[in-house]
């Protein structure tokens, strides 16, 4: 192996890395957001009483996780023009993204919905709570707690899958990779920092629910 | 041992000799009237240029070059079909008397070959809609462009564009051309090539050249030093182009007329 690694030819670019780890944080952090509030209010749908929305959820659910990601966001992007639904590269790449999260967090917090016992249910209608009370108080609360690892590994998914949004133009981290890729054909030296900074934001990610986790169950602290 | 080399050596040159007096006279021009038969190099696998036909035949805008010349000439045509690597090798050793096989120029070339004037057009350049007020770099402030990233006009758009302009940069050119043929850009940035295709196969969005980022036109070749034979050349490619004749084939394999450096 006779190969010079040549960092330093990076530097250059460092505005554009950062930039793109910027869009990249900023997409993570809004579709963690709407993704899982759709997640909850899927959930919701799919555990209650309404058959026609409880459908609707089930078809939008199966619809996204059994395609792929970069199907979806092609189709967003490329496709929706065409019946007049224009949106533009970042708008496009988040939209994909909240859907796509959704519908997962959807299955994920559904799960969480049905194993809370019945008998909590019963005893909160008794109480005189109504359905809607009942949900976010009783229901919801312990839902998150337990299936709150697995919702930070989707967002972490989702986040590592924000890479593809670079297919359409959109300038976040691994668009910023390629940029440079094709610019000085350092594909060592540029991946492998790229990848780096991914691992780094999927560590601050992690500890980033961990303290959200901790202010948002203040019961599950006293057990440590 | 010696004479046995001095023998194959003999038999060598006589053998040489034989083929290379075999078709010179005084120049090719009169050779290819003699023989009335032009023999022409094409490419059969450079589409619009040249490829094969659902018939089996060559076709494209190098063999119709090649057709209106032998017309011109009152010669019968044969076709060569060659790869961009052995063109100039067949031109060498005689096998054909011109090359029209969307050949640019180079000065490596140049040592090898005498080159006509330019007969076709090999741009890169900004293509959009007609309406589309873009004459020059300085024109893309405010719009957006599509480009794939790394290719040669990104690189130069990259230069050249003012900071105002938006270059969207794509994966691949088909990604590109999906991204300006849904409306997601006001302009590309390809080959005139690629912009040809996509005006053959989508009627969605019109597609004119808007200006050259990097001009490679095409030539026709003829061997060293046969310069009456290039003076022909150059005389019907000239006639060809202010007649609208070849303006009439690139509209028919470009679906654009000819640019104006060329004519």
């Amino acid at each position: 192996m006779d190969y010079t690694f040549q960092f330093a030819e990076l530097l250059p670019y460092t505005s554009l890395i950062v930039d793109g780890l910027l869009w990249t944080v900023a997409l993570t952090l809004i579709t963690t957001f709407l993704g899982c509030l759709l997640g909850t209010l899927g959930a919701a749908a799919r555990a209650g009483q309404h058959k026609f929305l409880k459908h609707a959820v089930g078809i939008y659910v199966e619809l996204i996780r059994n395609t792929p990601f970069i199907v979806q966001l092609f189709f967003i992007f490329f496709g929706l023009p065409s019946i007049g639904i224009k949106l533009n590269a970042w708008e496009a790449g988040l939209l994909a993204m909240v859907i796509n999260l959704g519908a997962y967090s959807t299955e994920i917090i559904r799960a969480g919905i049905e194993a809370t016992p019945k008998g909590q249910l019963e005893a909160a209608r008794t109480l005189g709570l109504s359905r809607v009370q009942t949900f976010i108080r009783v229901v919801l609360p312990p839902a998150l707690q337990k299936i709150y690892p697995a919702l930070t590994s989707q967002c972490i998914i989702v986040m590592l899958g924000s890479a593809v949004l670079s297919q359409i133009s959109v300038q976040e981290l691994t668009f910023a990779a390629n940029f440079i890729q094709s610019r000085n054909f350092l594909s060592f030296e540029v991946y492998l920092v790229v990848a780096l900074l991914y691992l780094l934001l999927a560590i601050l990610m992690r500890q980033l629910f961990k303290a959200v986790h901790y202010y948002a169950f203040p019961n599950l602290r006293a057990r440590k | 041992m010696p004479h046995l080399f001095k023998k194959v050596a003999q038999w060598l040159s006589l053998f040489c000799l034989c083929f290379s007096t075999l078709h010179v006279s005084a120049n090719q021009l009169d050779d290819i009237a003699q023989r009335g038969v032009l023999v022409v190099a094409v490419p059969q696998d450079f589409p619009p240029f040249g490829s094969v036909g659902p018939d089996l035949q060559p076709m494209g805008y190098d063999i119709d070059v090649a057709r209106y010349l032998a017309e011109s000439l009152e010669l019968k045509l044969e076709l060569v079909p060659v790869t961009s690597a052995n063109r100039i090798p067949y031109l060498q050793t005689r096998k054909v008397d011109l090359v029209i096989s969307s050949m640019g120029k180079n000065p490596e070339r140049e040592k090898v070959v005498d080159f006509s004037r330019a007969y076709a057009p090999f741009f890169l350049g900004v293509f959009g809609e007609s309406a589309a007020d873009v004459k020059a770099a300085a024109d893309l402030a405010g719009k957006t462009l599509g480009v794939t990233r790394g290719s040669v006009e990104d690189l130069e758009l990259s230069k050249l564009a003012p900071e105002s302009a938006v270059i969207q940069r794509f994966e691949d050119n088909n990604t590109t051309i999906s991204a300006y043929l849904s409306g997601q850009v006001d302009l590309i940035a390809t080959g005139n090539l690629v912009a040809a295709k996509i005006a053959e196969k989508n009627g969605n969005r019109e597609l004119t050249s808007k200006f050259v980022i990097k001009n490679s036109p095409c030539f026709i070749g003829v061997r060293k030093g046969e310069t009456e034979l290039l003076a022909k050349v150059n005389e019907l490619v000239t006639a060809g182009l202010t007649s609208d004749t070849l303006d009439g084939l690139s509209m028919k394999w470009f679906k654009a007329e000819l640019p104006a450096d060329l004519k």
